[in-house]
C-alpha cells in the first residue's frame, strides 16, 4: 500500500512566498507547458508534413501539424499538472507519494489532487461549465431555427454549433454522473478510503477538461460539418476543425476507459467487510454496469477515430471508397461504440433515481434484484443493437429483423426499472422535495423517450422517422429527460453533503417546474415535426413547419431561462446565504450520510473499516397481519 | 383512518381510461401519424404507427396515471415523518410484468419483421441485394446523390440523366440509390421512401405510388453545409404522361447523355484533394 512512500508529501511548516508557490506543478505551469507543447507539435508537424508532402501549401492546412500540436498540448498540460512526477520519480528509484495535495486548502481544487472527494467536486464544476456551454449552443441552434432560411449564422457556423452542442453533450456528459457523484460517493458507499487508482481518477478529470478545450478550439480551425457522429467521408473532406473533433472524442474515450476501469477495480476490490454484492447500494450497481460499458465500448471509439485521423493526416483510406475503403466501416464501428454510449448516459440515471426513491418514499427499494438484472440486462443488450442506427443504410439489410428484435428486447430490462419505480412508490409516504420532483420528472420523460424508442426500433416506421426530428425528440427525452433530470436530482440531493450547504427550496422548485414544463413544451412538438418531414441538422426547412419551430424555439429559450434560475440558486444559496445543511436532511440511511460533513480525508476514522452488514434501504415498517401499513415514528 | 383499496381503485381507473383512450387513439390520433399515404409503402408505415400507438397507449396510461395517483394519494402528510410499508417486492407481480412485457415486445418484433420482409423493405433502403422484391415489371431509376443535389438516371431509357424525378403511378419502382461523394440519404416523404446514398454502394428501395401527386425529395443525412437546401420536388403522373415526359427528356438531354459515363450501379468519382 502506501507505507513506504508517504513521507514525501508532508507540506512545509511555513508558507512559501507567492512566486515560489507559482513555480511548481500547478495549473499555471500546466497552461504554459500546454502552449509550449502545442507549438512544438506544430513545428514538428510542419517539419514532417510540410508543403512538399501534401496540399498544405494550397489550402494552408496541415492535419499532421494540428494533431501533433494537440498531442503536445495535452501532454504538456498533464506534465505541468504533475502527472509525470510519480512515474519519473519511481523510474529513478526515488521515493514518491502515491497521493498529492490532499491536505491543502482551496488550492487543491485547482490542480492534480488524488482525493476522490476533491475530484468529485472538480468534476461537478468542470462538467457543469461545459454543460452550460453546450446548452448555449442549443440556444443558438433554436435562434437560427426561428426562421426557415439561414439568417443569424451561416450554414457552416450552424453546423459547427450543432456539432459542438452534440459532441459537448455526448462527450462531456458521459461522465456527468460518474464523474462528480460516483467519484465522490462510491468509495464512501462501499466503505473505502479512496479509489483503487487515485492518480488515474485525477487523470480522467484533467483529460476531460483538456478534451473540452480541444473541442472548443475547433472554431479557430474552421469548425466541423459532421455533427457529433462525424460520419465519413464527410469527415475526411472537412477542414482542419475536424481534427479538433477527432482529438476531442479520442481524449473523451481515453478518459471514459480509465474512469470505467477505476470504478470496476474499486467496486470489486475495495468493498468493506460484510458488504456483499447483494447488499451493494443500487447506485453502485448502476455505476458498475456503466463502467463495464465504458471499458468495453470506448476503446472502439478510440481506434475508430485513430483510423479517421490516419485517413486525414497521412492519407490512408480506411473510410474512403475511392481508395478501397468503405464509408460503412465508420458508421458500423461508430455505432458499436455509439449505442452503448447512450446507455452509458442513461444507466447512472437509473441508479440515481432508484437510490433516491426509497429515501423520499420512506420505503425499501422494491424489487432490488429485479432492478439489478434490469441494469445488467440493459448493459449486455446494448452491445447487440447498434445497427438499428443503420436500418436504411443498406448495410446488412437482411439482418434487420434481428436488430429489430434485439432493440425491442432491450425495452424489457428498461421496463424493470419502471416496475421498481412504481413498486417503490406504491402506498409510500412520499415527500416531494426538489430531488424527488426531479425523480418524478425523470419517470415521465424517460417513459416518453422509451416508448418513442420502441416506435423507432421498428424498421418499417423507422423508414420515415430515421434522421428526422422525431429521432432528435426521442434521444433528447432519454438523455436530457433522463440523464439531465437525474443529474439535477443528484445535485439537489447530494450537494448539501458535498459542500455542507443547502439550496433554496423555493428556487429549486421553481427551477424544476419551469424546466419540466419547458422541456416538454420544447421536445414534444419535435415528434410532430419529425412526423411532418423535417430532417435533422438543417438550417433551412419547409416554410409550412415554421409555426411549430417558432413555438419550439420560444420553449427552448424558457428552458434555457430555467437553467438561469438554477445558476441563480447556486450563486444565491451557496455563495451568499451559505446556510449550513443539516447532517442528514433527507433522513437517509445510506452510508454517505452517516459520515461527518465535511467528509474527513480518509472518509472513515483510522483503524479497520467496520463491517458493512446493514441494509441501506432499511426504511418502512413491516406490514401488520391485517394488511396496510401502520403509521410509525421514523426509524422505528 | 382505514386506507381505501388502492389496488382496485387504480386498476379500475387504468382500465376505464384505456377503454376511453383506445378509440380516440385509433380514430383521431392514428390518422395523424405517419407520412401522407402517397404509396403502398407509406400507407403500411402509417398503419404500423397506428398499431404502435395502440400498443403504447395502455403502457403510457399505466405509468402516467400511476405517477398522478401516487402524487395525490401516497404523499407524506405535511410535517409528518411517517414510514411506508416495508415491502421489498412481489414475485407474482414481477413475473407477470416480465411475461407481459416480453410478449408485447415479441409480438411487435414479429409484426415488424413480417411487414418488413413481406413488404419488400417497406420503402427502406435494403442494400444491393434485397431479400425480396416485388414480382412483375419494375421501373428502374438510379438516384445519384452528390453535394448538394439529386440527379436521376434511367437505365431503361438510354441511360438519360434528369435533374428532377417523375414517376408513373401504380407501378413498382426500383430506386437504386448511390452517391458520388459523401453519405446522403434519399427521403421521399410523401412516398415513405428512405435510403442512404453511400459512395460505392447500390442501395435498393422499392416503392409503388398509389395516386398522382407532387412529392418532396430531401436529404436526410448530414452531408455538408447545404444539407438543408438539398431538396427538390417531384411528381407522380399517369403512365402515358410519364412516357411522354421521359421521351422528351431523352431528346432534351441527348448531348449530355453521350458525355456521361456508361450506366453502372455505382460510380467512383475522381479522388478528392485528400486522395493524393
Amino acid at each position: 500500500m502506501t507505507t513506504t512512500t508517504e513521507a514525501a508529501s508532508t507540506p512545509g511548516p511555513t508558507r512559501r512566498p507567492l512566486w515560489r508557490r507559482l513555480l511548481g506543478f500547478n495549473l499555471l505551469t500546466a497552461v504554459i507547458l500546454a502552449v509550449v507543447g502545442y507549438y512544438l507539435g506544430w513545428l514538428l508537424g510542419h517539419h514532417i508534413g510540410g508543403p512538399s508532402y501534401k496540399y498544405e501549401s494550397e489550402a494552408n492546412e496541415n492535419d499532421v501539424a494540428l494533431m501533433l500540436a494537440y498531442t503536445g498540448a495535452v501532454v504538456g498540460f498533464l506534465v505541468g499538472l504533475g502527472f509525470a512526477n510519480y512515474p519519473v520519480s519511481r523510474l529513478f528509484g526515488r521515493p514518491a507519494s502515491l497521493r498529492e495535495k490532499e491536505e491543502e486548502g482551496i488550492g487543491r481544487y485547482f490542480g492534480l489532487c488524488t482525493d476522490h472527494k476533491v475530484v468529485g467536486i472538480q468534476y461537478l464544476v468542470g462538467i457543469g461549465v461545459f454543460f452550460f456551454i453546450g446548452g448555449l449552443n442549443a440556444m443558438l441552434i433554436r435562434l437560427e431555427l426561428l426562421h426557415d432560411t439561414p439568417t443569424v449564422v451561416g450554414p457552416n457556423q450552424y453546423l459547427t454549433i450543432v456539432g459542438i452542442h452534440g459532441s459537448m453533450m455526448m462527450g462531456m456528459m458521459t461522465s456527468g454522473i460518474l464523474g462528480p457523484f460516483a467519484n465522490y460517493f462510491v468509495p464512501i458507499m462501499i466503505g473505502a478510503r479512496r479509489m483503487a487508482f487515485p492518480r488515474i481518477e485525477a487523470l480522467t478529470f484533467w483529460l476531460l477538461m483538456a478534451a473540452g478545450f480541444v473541442l472548443m478550439s475547433t472554431i479557430f480551425f474552421g469548425g466541423f460539418p459532421t455533427g457529433w457522429t462525424g460520419y465519413e467521408p464527410l469527415n475526411d473532406q472537412a477542414v482542419m476543425g475536424m481534427d479538433s473533433y477527432i482529438m476531442f472524442f479520442a481524449l473523451v474515450g481515453i478518459s471514459m476507459t480509465l474512469l470505467g476501469l477505476n470504478m470496476i477495480a474499486t467496486i470489486i476490490t475495495m468493498r468493506a467487510p460484510g458488504l456483499t454484492w447483494s447488499r451493494l447500494p443500487i447506485f453502485v450497481w448502476s455505476v458498475f454496469a456503466t463502467s463495464a460499458l465504458m471499458v468495453l465500448a470506448a476503446p472502439t471509439l478510440i481506434s475508430t477515430l485513430l483510423m479517421a485521423a490516419l485517413d486525414r493526416s497521412i492519407n490512408t483510406s480506411f473510410y474512403v471508397a475511392g481508395g478501397g475503403g468503405s464509408s460503412y466501416l465508420f458508421q458500423n464501428l461508430f455505432w458499436f461504440f455509439g449505442h452503448p454510449e447512450v446507455y452509458i448516459l442513461a444507466l447512472p440515471g437509473f441508479g440515481i433515481i432508484l437510490e433516491l426513491l426509497p429515501v423520499f418514499t420512506r420505503k425499501p427499494l422494491w424489487g432490488y434484484r429485479l432492478a439489478i438484472s434490469g441494469m445488467l440486462g440493459v448493459s449486455l443488450m446494448s452491445f447487440f443493437v447498434w445497427q438499428h442506427h443503420l436500418f436504411v443504410s443498406g448495410i446488412n439489410a437482411d439482418l434487420r429483423p434481428f436488430y429489430m428484435l434485439s432493440t425491442e428486447i432491450i425495452s424489457i430490462p428498461t421496463g424493470f426499472i419502471f416496475l421498481c419505480f412504481m413498486g417503490t412508490m406504491w402506498k409510500a409516504r412520499t415527500t416531494f422535495s426538489v430531488p424527488m420532483l426531479f425523480c418524478m420528472g425523470w419517470a415521465f420523460n424517460f417513459l416518453i423517450g422509451g416508448a418513442s424508442g420502441v416506435v423507432l426500433s421498428d424498421a418499417p416506421t423507422d423508414t420515415t422517422l430515421h434522421g428526422s426530428f422525431f429521432v432528435m425528440a426521442h434521444f433528447h427525452y432519454t438523455i436530457m429527460g433522463g440523464l439531465v433530470f437525474s443529474f439535477f436530482a443528484a445535485i439537489y440531493y447530494w450537494v448539501p453533503k458535498m459542500l455542507g450547504l443547502t439550496f433554496n427550496e423555493m428556487l429549486g422548485k421553481a427551477h424544476f417546474w419551469l424546466m419540466f414544463i419547458a422541456f416538454n413544451s420544447t421536445f414534444m412538438p419535435l415528434f410532430a415535426l419529425g412526423m411532418a418531414g423535417m430532417p435533422r441538422r438543417v438550417s433551412s426547412y419547409a416554410p409550412e413547419l415554421k409555426g411549430l419551430n417558432v413555438w419550439v424555439s420560444i420553449s427552448a429559450f424558457v428552458l434555457g431561462f430555467s437553467m438561469l434560475i438554477f445558476l441563480y440558486n447556486v450563486v444565491y444559496s451557496l455563495i451568499f446565504v451559505r446556510k449550513r445543511a443539516e447532517a442528514n436532511p433527507w433522513r437517509s440511511k445510506s452510508m454517505e450520510w452517516q459520515v461527518p460533513t465535511p467528509v474527513p480525508i480518509e472518509n472513515f476514522p483510522p483503524g479497520p473499516i467496520p463491517s458493512f452488514d446493514f441494509d441501506p434501504y432499511d426504511y418502512g415498517v413491516p406490514p401488520s397481519p391485517g394488511g396496510g401499513a401502520q403509521p410509525a415514528p421514523a426509524g422505528a | 383512518m382505514s386506507e381505501p383499496n388502492h389496488a382496485r381503485r387504480f386498476a379500475t381507473l387504468w382500465i376505464v381510461s384505456t377503454i376511453i383512450a383506445l378509440p380516440i387513439v385509433l380514430l383521431w390520433v392514428g390518422p395523424l401519424l405517419g407520412p401522407p399515404e402517397g404509396s403502398v409503402q407509406a400507407g403500411d408505415q402509417a398503419t404500423t404507427m397506428t398499431v404502435m400507438a395502440l400498443i403504447a397507449t395502455p403502457v403510457l396510461l399505466l405509468v402516467v396515471l400511476f405517477l398522478i395517483y401516487a402524487t395525490i394519494f401516497f404523499r407524506q402528510a405535511p410535517g409528518a415523518v411517517l414510514e411506508g410499508p416495508a415491502v421489498r417486492g412481489d414475485a407474482r407481480i414481477q413475473t407477470t410484468w416480465i411475461i407481459v412485457t416480453s410478449l408485447m415486445v415479441l409480438s411487435i418484433a414479429i409484426y415488424g419483421s413480417v411487414e418488413l420482409v413481406g413488404g419488400n423493405g417497406v420503402g427502406s433502403g435494403s442494400g444491393p441485394t434485397p431479400l425480396t422484391s416485388p414480382s412483375g415489371h419494375k421501373v428502374r431509376v438510379q438516384v445519384i446523390g452528390q453535394q448538394w443535389a439529386w440527379t436521376y438516371r434511367w437505365p431503361e431509357y438510354g441511360g438519360v440523366e434528369t435533374p428532377h424525378l417523375v414517376l408513373p403511378v401504380n407501378e413498382n419502382i426500383e430506386l437504386n440509390v448511390t452517391s458520388l461523394d459523401v453519405i446522403h440519404s434519399l427521403w421521399i416523404y410523401q412516398l415513405g421512401v428512405k435510403a442512404d446514398a453511400n459512395p460505392d454502394v447500390n442501395n435498393i428501395a422499392y416503392v409503388k405510388p398509389t395516386h398522382e401527386q407532387t412529392f418532396e425529395v430531401r436529404c436526410a443525412e448530414l452531408c455538408g453545409i447545404w444539407h438543408g437546401a438539398m431538396f427538390d420536388h417531384g411528381k407522380v403522373v399517369s403512365d402515358a404522361a410519364f412516357q411522354k415526359w421521359i421521351a422528351a427528356m431523352q431528346v432534351k438531354f441527348a448531348p449530355a447523355t453521350k458525355a456521361l459515363p456508361p450506366f453502372s450501379l455505382t460510380y467512383l468519382p475522381e479522388p478528392t484533394r485528400r486522395g493524393g
